[in-house]
């Protein structure tokens, strides 16, 4: 992948931003929904437009699970593992989920656990890209991942 | 005349296909030719009846759910838009057991209006309050909410009027007004459905605290986590602004507040009130020292009053009814209602708004019908992911913020997490340590090193490696964590750790499991 030491959607996003309080969050959250993560330069464009060092950017973007330096895959699967999902089963829905995708080609989906999506009563709860799901079943799950696969 | 249909926008709701439901049914009148008109509500709280979907009849708004999109068609077979008989009919809304027992008082609106229809808020009482705060001097407002007795509802209990004094009495001109939104309790939604389904109360909440301290801007941190609250309430705002409840010149008196909602990114320690200033600040969510409190010096160092969704969203009904009739509710020094939530392993979870008092049994049996699999309750944690597991011999105390600390246990932001008899309390004991040790911000030792050496201790407990070394070692742990800490992240992990331990010593492989002695403290 070209690694531009500068790129016009971060550009744009900057001076959207300027003057704004506190900008920094809002800036990687416009960063990273343009371009699916926060690369390397970005960290330097951001850093020079804000007046704070390659560090500090870095030490923020890092800070927050949300957040990612790497490109992500096609579709990121997120189930919750706080307490609530974990009183319905959501261990054996997070090993079923593995088991499932390991027959997925590498980058077409990634697998992460949440701490809580706010669906408590409706547990397990998940989200497939933007999308919530509730009371998911091992048999949902697979269900939806291949309504995921065909549709797009 | 066309007929009005309800079907939720709520996350939860959402979650469950109500989309597709909605979509469904659009489809199925025009297909009638059957004029409807469909309004996207917000979620009555009944979570394992979503979707719910409800008619209004000439008797009243009746439900029916939860709905699939297959049972569309059936329902208009069924004249379910004259309230017609079929297997999901649950009655009129309102006669519900689980609806009617609640007394909803902050949360009087949300289910029934269009969200983010000022019209619809105004005709159900909406911006009373404000209205009432516009002819009051700043003092007074303060004194209203001090009477009241509102203690902060996220979970620290403070109370509200006197935070509000505070920054009233701090030095100006700037100041702000932070509500935090960061909700990422484990069992907890209250925050979210509010602001999904109620957000001009949370709007007017927040503008009448404003007025009382004197503040111009207010920010509303919500979690990432939480999209579909984010773009209602940014829906929600632009609607006030136009319509003068927001902006330069409130309702004509020349009185300004603005509001801006800024996303969160992931960090539970952001939902603790100094981290999610530094956070609003543009930097890492790590805790501050107090003092300085964030009501002398909070957001950019100005003073800044921060206040959870829930505390936010009951002022504008103290201010329409008044102190003493919010103060009638409740118990002891825990005035007024508490949105519990109702969650986990439990058959009819949800939101039940009561006033403090009513005991966790009540809420787990006679709201909750018991559990979701129908094995035995075992444990009950109640406050969140920092708040005790409470055996079933405390499920009959009343839920009052001073009896629960009786208990050494927490109401918190009011979320009931419900587990049976297949739980192991030591797994869950290690999952506090390990959920501390991922989200801790750093900055204090107690915490940072506590967590990681906490779970490394846990680990050898279940593995039966030196136990009883262990546990001692655990207890000393959580000791040091519980007075060394700068906040409660690391300060009350230690809470459902030994609760876990006191409580279900047989979990922990230090008693034998034999009911009858009812295990004992090691």
């Amino acid at each position: 992948m070209m690694s531009p030491s500068h790129s016009e959607p971060v550009t744009s996003i900057l001076a959207a931003h300027r003057g704004q309080p506190g900008a920094l969050l809002p800036i990687l959250h416009a960063v990273q929904d343009a371009l699916g993560y926060v690369p390397d330069y970005a960290v330097a464009q951001i850093a020079n437009t804000l007046n704070l060092s390659r560090a500090e950017v870095h030490g923020v973007v890092t800070f927050y699970h949300h957040f990612r330096i790497t490109p992500p895959a096609s579709h990121t699967i997120q189930i919750c593992c706080a307490e609530a999902c974990q009183s319905m089963g959501a261990e054996r829905l997070t090993r079923h989920a593995e088991k499932s995708l390991a027959q997925v080609s590498e980058g077409e989906c990634e697998l992460h656990p949440v701490y809580c999506l706010g669906l408590c009563a409706n547990s397990p709860a998940m989200m497939i890209d933007d999308q919530l799901h509730a009371r998911v079943t091992p048999e949902k799950f697979d269900r939806l991942i291949k309504k995921m696969g065909d549709g797009k | 005349m066309s007929i009005t249909v309800f079907v939720p926008r709520d996350s939860a709701a959402l979650a469950m296909n109500a989309n597709a439901v909605a979509r469904d049914i659009l489809a199925e009148a025009q297909r009638r030719n059957i004029k409807i008109k469909l309004v996207r509500n917000g979620s009555r709280g009944m979570m394992w009846l979503e979707p719910l979907i409800e008619v209004q009849t000439a008797q009243g708004r009746v439900a029916y759910g939860p709905v699939e999109s297959g049972d569309v068609r059936a329902l208009f077979d069924a004249d379910f838009l004259h309230g017609g008989k079929h297997k999901l009919n649950l009655g009129l809304t309102g006669e519900i057991p689980y609806l009617k027992k609640q007394e909803r008082l902050t949360f009087a609106r949300v289910g029934i209006t269009d969200p983010v229809s000022l019209e619809d808020y105004l005709a159900h009482n909406g911006y009373r309050g404000l209205r009432k705060a516009l002819t009051l001097q700043p003092a007074a407002i303060v004194q209203q909410v001090t009477e009241s007795g509102l203690r902060g509802r996220g979970g620290a209990a403070f109370p509200t009027g006197i935070k509000w004094n505070t920054v009233l009495n701090a030095a100006g001109p700037q100041k702000y007004i932070v509500c935090n939104a960061d909700e990422g309790d484990s069992g907890t939604f209250s925050d979210r459905m509010m602001m999904e389904g109620d957000p001009f109360v949370l709007i007017e909440g927040m503008t009448i605290a404003g007025l009382a301290v004197g503040a111009a801007q207010g920010y509303i941190y919500v979690r990432s986590e939480y999209p579909h609250a984010i773009s209602v309430l940014n829906e929600a705002i632009a609607v006030a602004q136009q319509a003068d409840y927001l902006g330069a010149n409130i309702l004509g008196s020349e009185k300004t507040f603005t509001l801006e909602v800024r996303k969160a990114a992931g960090a539970y320690v952001c939902g603790e009130e100094t981290a999610l200033l530094e956070s609003l600040e543009g930097k890492r969510g790590i805790v501050r020292a107090k003092p300085p409190l964030p009501a002398l010096s909070g957001l950019f160092g100005k003073p800044t009053v921060i206040n959870n969704v829930i505390s936010l969203a009951t002022v504008p009904i103290i201010l329409d009814k008044g102190a003493a009739f919010y103060k009638d509710y409740g118990m002891g020094r825990s005035r007024g209602t508490l949105p519990f939530q109702l969650a986990g392993n439990i058959k009819h979870g949800g939101l039940i708004e009561k006033a403090f008092g009513v005991t966790l049994r009540e809420l787990m049996y006679e709201f909750g019908g018991g559990s979701a699999s129908g094995r035995a309750i075992k444990a009950v944690q109640v406050g969140g992911p920092l708040g005790a597991y409470l055996p079933e011999s405390q499920w009959d105390t009343p839920m009052d913020y001073e009896a629960y600390a009786a208990l050494w246990a927490v109401l918190g932001h009011g979320g009931i997490v419900v587990h049976d008899d297949t739980a192991d309390l030591s797994k869950l004991a290690r999952y506090a340590m390990k959920f501390c040790a991922v989200e801790s911000c750093g900055k204090c030792t107690p915490c940072r090193i506590g967590a990681t050496r906490g779970v490394e201790v846990m680990d050898k407990i279940i593995a039966d490696q030196d136990r009883h070394a262990q546990i001692g070692l655990l207890r000393d742990l959580c000791d040091t964590m519980l007075n060394g800490s700068m906040c409660a992240m690391g300060g009350m992990t230690p809470y459902p750790v030994l609760s876990a331990l006191n409580h279900f010593p047989q979990d922990f492989g230090i008693v034998k499991k034999d009911p009858s002695t009812g295990g004992h403290h090691v």
